[in-house]
């Protein structure tokens, strides 16, 4: 269905979706600054709203590149229908250091500090599942930081180095 | 012991860190040019068809679309060695090889409108194996290449570009040996290096005169330099994003670029194109078949006294540049094996899939991969442990070998038989090594076995590189260098490098963008090259940028310009530090001061690797795991301790090791499609699937620069398919050479089904 049938079924629709703590709200349509019906949550964020920050590998939901914090829970950003975000709260790679002070959130400054990234394309989505798995456990052991980040396709061969990283982060926050 | 510097062999923080950990790295993807068209390409189902009939109009209407290219009116432009491969043709070679071109206002658009294009094929017989592709009856793919064997040279190398391994008299050779044996092995799998990030370009082609690509690419003058004869202009100027990996895959890009750069020139406007990841696969570069018969001659010591035999390369529909693959792999034999006899014969062949392309490991992966498990055959004759073997065998000091230029080059660098042995002992290979085809340990149907492998290059001294260095009266310096960042480090490791020569803080040292518009020529990162060829020509243009400060400070501290030093940007007479001046004294607030730097190709020094691995094969379901990796080098001197350990992890990685246990491309070969083309289906090694992991580096410093190291990072995935498939024969107690080595495979050389 065009978003053009949708629109005329339900009246001009539009989804409130706030990204990095600021609020969009954003008009269901076809038009470039609009959501159409069949967009994902990847593409509004990088074509619509901007933040390149989140990459798409694989667009099919196997690699784990394109991973956001949705109300703080990791999801792939490729698999998830933007119109389906209403009322969330999104976090991205770009909300995470501190916006006043430009301070790296602890993980990104372990990353760094570990080099734990050699192209960095899955870099940000490995962060961001690094930090939905810290909020829900602040202790893991390094077979925890595995089984998180077992969705995420790293070609270089990054992971030692991020399991370092991600440990080291959250022993500084113990 | 290593000399100690400030900070040569320190880590520190990768100049893009902070860019690539908050999501601001500007990848290809990530780029939109004012007035950017998309173009999509539409893609062939059979692997070998004629275009009877191609109806554009519908496509051409559709609202959005700027223009429909089809073979009838694209630019006469071709790529490939020799150059064979046109932008689009009327006949179409593999599944997913092009056969029209839309540029349009939006991707979506770009899409839809190659569903409205109407394509009457004429079907005709493909084939996919290397030796039913040179029977005579065979269907033929390129006119130019009768057989279907591509000709013989390699433009880029040079008119003497080596084609194959001929030296010493093989017949006596073989009746010097204490054994001959006779073998055959393929590595066909065909692996996809895929990168996370797919290929991508955008062209911008306003100016007649003037094309500008940029590229997610590993190197932005490789651009520049491929795409100039290919589209037979000028001025092609090449600019690198940041590349989300590339393990030799993205270097100049030409099929991405010339579609792109057609419809840029149809348009007048701006294009990007940019690979699904579905392209990726079907569409994008993966590695060489190889398959290798050959008669290896040995004594009961060890010596290798002929081999002998006929390579034969599948480089699928089109050879990006497999000829100058088989020249540096023809090249790394000889630096494997000390033999005074050889007939080594290449053929380069097509057959109707995907082509194969330029992959890290560079035909040398290959080769080795399909050479050492024959040579093993030979090693289990004469009783020989495969680590003393390979310390015997592998190139020493006043040896000589051909290398990829056709040129004779006497090596006169380290001998690796110290880090083959530190290897041995960490991995505790006295102890795990049973002998040949025993294994390690047995535990009810659980199996362990050893394997080794190894590789070394000598082209990490290829190629020409060029740097300026300038230094500001701010006590700044700026690199000039175009040198793309694709997960190396490499940048960073240039600015230390400056750092060190001026002995000026790291961060005072900038670097230009890797655009060819600002920079002096540079070949590229490429054959682990970046240490010593591009690390020689920015150390030689940080010396010469000193030199003429000192020059301009001479007359000021009363001093001779070789009598000076400098420190954070302050110049003093050597044993009086406490007079000193800034770097803005000598040089006044209206000059800078700039040195220049380059390197020429030498090809007598080699790096080295070697691979140590343990299995584990449960006989009874027949899998094999990766239970534990040593990875052996030496390099002189470590310039940055955590990019050469990645580098190192990578073996894993890009078609790497795991070509011996799970990855390949799975060709249907009645239909023509690869059937693992995605990622789900193509098994790739997850967090939860790791092996243990160590480095054993030695810094034996060796005579290339100032800082007496080399590079090793692109050999890391070659030494390790060979190595497994050793581990997993000695656990079965079978020899087994059948890559990859799924549990069917297992099962079958037990017997069990």
């Amino acid at each position: 269905m065009k978003a053009k049938q949708i629109n005329s079924i339900l009246g001009k629709y539009s989804i409130k979706l706030t990204v990095n703590r600021q609020l969009y709200e954003i008009e269901v349509g076809n038009k470039t600054d609009e959501v159409d019906p069949s967009h994902t949550l990847a593409y509004t964020l990088r074509e619509t709203l901007g933040l390149t920050g989140t990459k798409v590998g694989c667009d099919h939901g196997a690699c784990g590149a394109c991973t956001v914090l949705m109300d703080g829970k990791a999801i792939l950003s490729c698999m998830t229908l933007t119109v389906e975000c209403d009322g969330k709260s999104i976090t991205t790679i770009e909300g995470l250091e501190d916006q006043k002070t430009g301070e790296l959130h602890p993980l990104q400054q372990a990353f760094i500090d570990n080099t734990a990234f050699q192209c960095g394309f899955c870099t940000p989505g490995i962060i961001m599942s690094s930090k939905a798995l810290l909020e829900e456990n602040s202790s893991p052991t390094e077979q925890d930081v595995k089984q998180a980040l077992a969705g995420h396709y790293c070609r270089c061969i990054s992971h030692y180095l991020v399991i370092k990283a991600v440990m080291e982060a959250a022993g500084k926050r113990r | 012991m290593a000399k100690e510097y400030r900070y040569i062999g320190k880590a520190t923080q990768r100049r893009d860190a902070r860019e690539i950990v908050t999501g601001k790295a500007k990848y290809i993807d990530d780029i939109k040019l004012p007035k950017m068209l998309y173009g999509r390409v539409l893609r062939s189902p059979y692997p070998h068809a004629n275009i009877k009939n191609i109806d554009i109009s519908k496509a051409e209407a559709y609202p959005g679309v700027k223009v429909v290219l089809t073979y009838m009116n694209v630019p006469e432009w071709k790529s490939g060695t020799p150059s064979h491969r046109r932008v689009l043709s009327r006949t179409v070679l593999f599944v997913g090889d092009a056969v029209a071109l839309v540029a349009a206002e939006t991707k979506e658009i770009a899409e839809e409108a190659l569903e409205l294009i109407d394509v009457e094929y004429e079907r005709l017989p493909a084939i996919y194996d290397v030796e039913e592709a040179m029977k005579p009856d065979a269907p033929q793919l390129y006119s130019e290449f009768p057989g279907n064997v591509f000709l013989r040279g390699c433009p880029l190398f040079g008119p003497k570009t080596l084609q194959e391994i001929v030296m010493g008299d093989v017949e006596k050779g073989f009746r010097e040996a204490d054994f001959i044996v006779e073998g055959t092995c393929a590595y066909e799998n065909i692996p996809n290096p895929l990168p996370p990030e797919p290929p991508g370009v955008i062209a911008v082609w306003e100016d007649p005169d003037q094309l500008t690509i940029w590229g997610a690419s590993q190197s932005a003058s490789m651009i520049r330099l491929a795409a100039q004869p290919y589209l037979k202009l000028a001025d092609v100027r090449g600019i690198s994003t940041q590349c989300g990996g590339s393990y030799g895959t993205k270097h100049a890009n030409l099929v991405v670029l010339g579609h792109a750069a057609a419809l840029a020139k149809a348009t007048g406007r701006p294009v990007k194109i940019y690979y699904t990841k579905e392209e990726h696969f079907n569409a994008f570069t993966l590695r060489l078949g190889s398959r290798i018969h050959a008669n290896v001659g040995i004594k009961k010591d060890g010596t290798v006294t002929a081999v002998s035999g006929e390579w034969l390369v599948n480089t699928g529909a089109s050879s990006e540049l497999a000829q100058g693959q088989v020249a540096v792999g023809c090249g790394e034999a000889q630096l494997m094996l000390r033999c005074s006899n050889w007939n080594l014969q290449p053929k380069v062949v097509c057959t109707n899939r995907n082509p194969s392309g330029v992959v890290r490991g560079f035909g040398g992966q290959e080769l080795k991969s399909a050479l050492i498990p024959i040579l093993t055959v030979a090693m289990e004759k004469a009783d020989l442990d495969p680590v003393e073997f390979f310390k015997k065998n592998f190139v020493k000091a006043g040896d000589g070998y051909y290398w990829r230029d056709g040129n004779w080059w006497v090596y006169r660098g380290v001998d690796y038989s110290k880090a083959m042995q530190k290897g041995a002992v960490v991995f505790g290979w006295k102890d795990k090594w049973k002998g040949w085809y025993k294994p390690t340990a047995v535990d009810g149907t659980k199996r362990r076995g050893v394997g080794v492998g190894l590789h070394g290059n000598a082209d990490i001294g290829e190629d020409e590189s060029e740097a300026y260095v300038k230094l500001n009266p701010d006590s700044t310096a700026v690199l000039h260098a175009c040198v793309s960042e694709s997960g190396m480090g490499q940048r960073s490791s240039l600015c230390k490098m400056v750092a060190e020569v001026l002995n000026l803080p790291f961060d005072r040292v900038n670097m230009t963008p890797p655009d060819t518009l600002v920079n002096p020529f540079e070949f590229g990162l490429a054959g682990s090259r970046g240490t010593y060829a591009v690390g020689s020509a920015v150390i030689e243009a940080a010396e010469d940028a000193k030199r003429k400060l000192f020059e301009l400070a001479a007359p000021i501290l009363n001093a001779r310009p070789e009598d000076l030093e400098t420190e954070d940007g302050t110049i003093y007479v050597r044993g009086k530090p406490e007079a000193r001046i800034p770097w803005r004294r000598a040089m006044g607030l209206t000059r800078t001061c700039t040195g220049q730097g380059r390197f020429e190709p030498d090809f007598s020094l080699a790096n080295f690797m070697m691979i140590y691995a343990e299995v584990e094969v449960d006989v009874e379901t027949g899998k094999a795991k990766l239970l534990r990796v040593v990875a052996t080098t030496d390099c002189g001197q470590i310039i940055d301790p955590l990019a050469l350990e990645g580098q190192i992890y990578g073996s894993l990685g890009s078609a790497g090791i795991d070509t011996a246990l799970f990855e390949e491309s799975v060709l249907d070969r009645t239909t023509g499609h690869i059937l693992s083309g995605n990622m789900m289906d193509y098994k790739w090694r997850t967090f939860l699937d790791l092996p243990e992991f160590q480095n054993v580096i030695l810094e034996t410093p060796t005579s290339s620069h100032r800082f007496k190291a080399i590079g090793v990072g692109e050999i890391s995935t070659a030494p390790g398919p060979s190595a497994v498939l050793m581990a997993i024969s000695n656990a079965i107690g079978r020899r087994i050479a059948d890559y990859p080595v799924t549990p069917d495979k297992i099962l079958k050389a037990l017997g069990n089904i």
